[in-house]
């Protein structure tokens, strides 16, 4: 018998299907947790003399937005944004400001633009990533003292180009979010 | 895809109020942000109580972190060593016996020094470190230099106390909680240094540039007189850093100062250790020497 790979597909893991609904806690709770610890990656291994790690929380929080239009609520950036703050070494209160601005400017563009392709997701991500990542050096600039140059570069690229598997990360997510794990009575 | 019809709510009032809610909060949570924002830049030790709680909390991860980090250098060590074993082998060998003379200079050197320093009454000041502690975060995302230490005021620490690693100058305690710190890094802008240069002593300034290297400013404009290889030392002015840290190495010289690498990268750390504020000690080891000394010689007047 020839060796195979462990199943990619979350639903393989997840025998009876049958009188089985989502967890609420899974389906709920997964968004706000894997943004959470995104922001956590400051507690990484790697000490930077630089800013050269992506804003993974905002960019998991916009992934989710994106691909799950109803269900972070609308205020949502008001409680991620301040935990994001304790650990991004930012002012106390930039992310605040500019996750809740997210939230607003997404309200609108779905009004705008109703159907869109991944192409038209990925540029909208990264327009608003850009000007995170620009208004956030801004103000930390204005904190410092100082007109903090062209040391974002690196970073805003990366940002760019690891959204799609981010995307696919909180698509994965979103998968074994809705894993019938809960037995219906 | 379109979104769900979420937002039409159709003649159910609770519907039309819960969307109403949701909007005022969003556009109140982005007010509140933006006051937060301006208190955090008028006064940015506002939140530290929050943040260092945070640091608490993330603490552990970051520990673990520690270790992998560690582990994983110590493997990748390990491997890289056996390419050019031997070579290496003999390169060392014909660089201790060179030290083994350096060092029998160097401890003549030593004790005439203290011979000396004893004769003219001299104190040395007694700078004993505080504690030494792991980087266990750094904040990697943002425009600013912080990073985390994994000891606070339990272990003594308190802001403004210098940390330095084996090679050089990391940083200064901004922020103590119980059982973390935050340390501003010399990479950050708002980082100033004042260091002399080996060797003559030339005085200049070192800010951070936030993108790994460093600013060396001279004090004395016109001629500027660095060079590729210039090594920098705090000078201990200002009472904050002890004096003979090595800080930054100048790698390209420009018109008014160049720009530097620091001596010891804050990436490859493993532990660091958190020196005492200076200034207290140099001025008790002032008044003491003053004291050892004896009173001034009497100025003749007239004549």
């Amino acid at each position: 018998m020839p060796f195979a790979w462990p199943s990619t597909n979350p639903e393989d893991y997840v025998r009876r299907r049958i009188n089985r609904a989502p967890s609420p806690v899974l389906a709920i709770g997964l968004p706000w947790l894997s943004i959470a610890i995104a922001s956590l990656v400051t507690f990484s291994p790697i000490i930077a003399s630089a800013p050269v790690i992506p804003p993974l929380g905002y960019l998991v929080f916009l992934a989710w937005r994106i691909l799950r239009p109803n269900l972070l609520p609308l205020w949502a950036g008001l409680p991620l944004g301040a935990w994001d703050d304790l650990f991004s070494g930012q002012p106390f209160g930039c992310a605040i400001l500019l996750w809740s601005a997210t939230m607003l400017v997404m309200e609108d563009v779905d009004t705008r633009f109703l159907w869109r392709g991944f192409g038209q997701d990925w540029l909208l991500a990264g327009l608003l990533t850009t000007a995170y990542i620009v208004l956030g050096a801004t103000f930390a600039g204005i904190a410092a003292h100082f007109v903090l140059p062209l040391v974002i570069g690196p970073q805003l690229v990366m940002s760019l180009v690891l959204f799609p598997v981010i995307n696919a990360t909180v698509a994965l997510l979103d998968r074994i979010r809705r894993l019938p794990l809960r037995r219906v009575t | 895809m379109a979104r769900l019809p979420d937002r039409r709510p159709g003649f159910s009032r609770r519907a039309q109020y819960g969307i109403f809610t949701g909007y005022v909060v969003a556009i109140g949570g982005a007010v509140i942000g933006a006051v937060l924002l301006v208190v955090s830049l008028i006064q940015p030790e506002a939140f530290g109580f929050a943040r260092t709680a945070a640091n608490e909390v993330g603490r552990p991860s970051g520990v673990a972190a520690a270790h992998s980090r560690t582990i994983g250098q110590a493997i990748y060590a390990t491997v890289g060593a056996y390419f050019n074993a031997g070579q290496q082998n003999a390169a060392l060998s014909r660089e201790v016996a060179a030290a083994r003379a350096n060092a029998v200079t160097a401890r003549a050197v030593a004790d005439e020094n203290h011979r000396l320093k004893a004769l003219l009454g001299i104190v040395d000041p007694v700078d004993r470190p505080v504690t030494a502690a792991r980087l266990i975060g750094s904040t990697a995302q943002s425009a600013r230099r912080y990073a985390v230490l994994n000891e606070g005021s339990f272990s003594g620490i308190s802001a403004g106390q210098s940390v330095r690693a084996a090679a050089g100058l990391i940083g200064r305690v901004v922020e103590a909680g119980p059982h973390t710190a935050r340390v501003l890094l010399v990479t950050d802008p708002e980082n100033v240094v004042p260091v002399r240069r080996v060797g003559d002593g030339l005085p200049a300034f070192v800010q951070g540039a936030a993108n790994g290297t460093v600013e060396i400013r001279l004090i004395n404009m016109g001629l500027n007189p660095l060079h590729k290889g210039d090594v920098f030392v705090t000078s201990g002015s200002g009472g904050l850093y002890p004096p003979n840290v090595p800080v930054a190495i100048a790698t390209a010289p420009h018109r008014d100062g160049a720009s530097g690498r620091l001596a010891s990268d804050p990436a490859d750390t493993d532990f660091v250790v958190v020196l005492p504020v200076f200034q207290p000690g140099a001025v008790a080891a002032l008044e003491a020497s003053r004291q050892a000394a004896g009173p001034p010689p009497p100025v003749d007047e007239g004549n």
